[in-house]
């Protein structure tokens, strides 16, 4: 029998794509139930009423898909709850309509490349995270360039980066190198390192700011208690 | 005016609106997005402090009182610019258009800049009526929405064919400050709908427009700061910067400043309070108030000086805008030598 364990895991693998967080740490999931027979139900929400209908749809689907992925689980039903879209998004998922087919003439594609683009830039905002301390610590930042994934000390914020590379198809061995390029995957050069330096901490800002943004928003719309000023940064 | 440590600051509020979203002016079949849309203007208020916070019913349609005793009596500002929002898929009389905005600032003169519109899907009737606004209203700027709904559309870029047409009257027009929506908005559904390559293009080949890019691509700042700092006509509007970070998310606050003073500069960033989503006295009095941390988390950050302040406040809309700024406010030396 599946447990309402096994339904919040396979929903914390879930992210919003633009803020590159489990929808579980945000505050996303409403409520989420399994019944003895198997068929599990859950409830979303967002930080407004007209937060973008492809980012909805993203986390619609990806909840519907690692959710009915789970052993026991024989039918799952995922209701986004207070959007102007939510019955489009909500029906579209359910029907495996596709983005496409669940705004018929109001899209034209799917929506792989918005996720690839939010993967890159999640790429740049990890290195960030994950070179700071280094920075820190070293006299030159040129030092970061002979690094590889293996040189650094084992972290959560080095996991996160190397399975949002594998995603991308870029090199995330131990081997791999720890700075390159969100595009191509090639090593930064040392002309290029401190433009892309600055441009990794610019991303993780804006990512994070936009996350404080929010968490706000959903902490106004839904009333609930206010964790602390900086929660998740 | 504002004063401040001996400080004296002449207040551009940038952004500024003068809606009715009440259900008197709700499109029959189209409520639920009229309400939708207030109300999430109206969380958007929470982000500022619990003491400035507004019910919703005063939300929806404040008075011409209301606003004058915000803006100018409380809220330190001494030209507003009031900035249309039509959404008449929405709003039966629009949100906030320019001739609700025109006839209210008529009776306060030189206290309102009032800007004007256009919609490139509105064709030649479209730039009938901008010529007729800009001779009525005297506009040297407009507001541009391109996610805006028209007529089954979803929107539209500024690189559109159509669009560099209206932009070619603006240019003959005197309507060189061009402020774009590049910030919390819904379409179109299939693209990021905070792209910001658009004003790039049309930043580069329209060079005698400005462009002030509002709520400065939020959230995708990164994206505008590396486009602005390529384009020396692009401006950043700091509307919701302020508003929706400074007091609820002071150290965030503080670091997208740092980004944009670093990528940007003081030169290029304009004070905007969005009243009524927020009022400005607050964001005033808190932006005058405001200095880089000290901690080594901020430390290579540009810092922003007293004369900063006074550009972002006021004297770099005075520029764009034409605006006559008494002596006692004007920097020492000249904005554009500093």
């Amino acid at each position: 029998m599946t447990t309402q364990h096994q339904l919040l895991c396979a929903l914390q693998t879930v992210r919003d794509p633009e803020l590159d967080e489990p929808i579980t740490s945000l505050g996303f999931v409403a409520s989420c139930t399994v019944s003895a027979g198997g068929d599990a139900e859950v409830a979303l929400r967002l930080p407004t009423y007209f937060c973008a209908p492809n980012f909805a749809y993203l986390m619609v689907a990806d909840a519907y898909d690692a959710v009915s992925a789970l052993p026991g689980v024989h039918s799952t039903r995922i209701l986004l709850e207070d959007h102007f879209a939510a019955d489009a998004i909500n029906g579209g998922v359910a029907a495996h309509a596709g983005f496409a087919g669940t705004f018929d003439g109001e899209a034209v594609g799917e929506l792989h490349e918005l996720r690839t683009a939010f993967l890159r830039k999640a790429v740049l905002a990890g290195t960030d995270q994950v070179c700071r301390p280094l920075l820190a610590a070293a006299a030159d930042p040129a030092t970061l360039l002979a690094l590889t994934i293996a040189d650094l000390p084992p972290s959560a914020e080095l996991d996160r980066l190397r399975q949002r590379r594998a995603e991308l198809g870029l090199p995330a061995g131990q081997d791999a190198p720890l700075l390159i390029d969100p595009q191509t995957g090639a090593p930064v050069s040392a002309d290029a390192l401190p433009l892309h330096l600055r441009r990794a901490r610019t991303t993780r800002i804006s990512i994070e700011a936009n996350g404080g943004i929010c968490r706000g928003m959903l902490r106004q719309r839904y009333h609930l208690q206010a964790p602390g000023e900086e929660d998740g940064s | 005016m504002y004063e401040h440590d001996g400080e004296k600051y002449f207040v551009v509020d940038g952004h500024t609106h003068y809606w009715n979203a009440a259900p008197d002016n709700w499109v029959p079949g189209a409520e639920q997005f009229a309400k939708g849309w207030i109300e999430c203007f109206h969380a958007y208020m929470g982000l500022g402090p619990p003491e400035t916070h507004w019910p919703l019913d005063k939300f929806q349609k404040y008075s011409e009182d209301d606003l004058m005793h915000d803006l100018f009596d409380a809220g330190h500002v001494d030209v507003a610019l009031l900035q249309s929002t039509y959404l008449l898929e929405w709003y039966k009389e629009g949100f906030n258009t320019t001739q609700r905005n025109a006839s209210m600032a008529e009776r306060h003169p030189g206290k309102f800049l009032v800007n004007t519109r256009w919609d490139p899907r509105d064709g030649d009737e479209g730039l009938k009526t901008l010529k007729a606004n800009v001779a009525r209203y005297g506009s040297k700027g407009c507001k541009l929405y391109t996610a805006e709904w028209n007529a089954g559309s979803r929107g539209w870029k500024l690189t559109d064919p159509a669009a560099y047409r209206f932009l070619d009257a603006c240019q003959e027009l005197g309507v060189k400050n061009i402020h774009v929506h590049k910030g919390p908005t819904i379409w179109p559904l299939d693209k990021d709908a905070f792209d910001v390559s658009d004003v790039d293009h049309a930043a580069t080949d329209f060079p005698g427009l400005n462009f002030i890019v509002e709520h400065v691509g939020l959230p995708r700042i990164e994206d505008f700061c590396f486009m602005a700092t390529q384009e020396p006509n692009v401006y950043a509007g700091l509307a919701v910067v302020l508003g929706g970070l400074m007091h609820a998310r002071p150290r965030f606050f503080a670091k997208v400043m740092g980004e944009l003073l670093f990528w940007v500069g003081e030169d290029k960033m304009l004070f905007g309070s969005d009243y009524a989503i927020w009022e400005p006295q607050w964001q005033v009095e808190g932006l005058a108030a405001w200095q880089m941390p000290d901690t080594e988390e901020f430390s290579d950050y540009p810092r922003l000086s007293t004369a900063g302040k006074k550009k972002i406040f006021g004297l770099n809309a005075a520029r764009l805008y034409d605006i006559e700024v008494p002596a006692e406010y004007r920097l020492a030396e000249p904005v554009a030598g500093a």
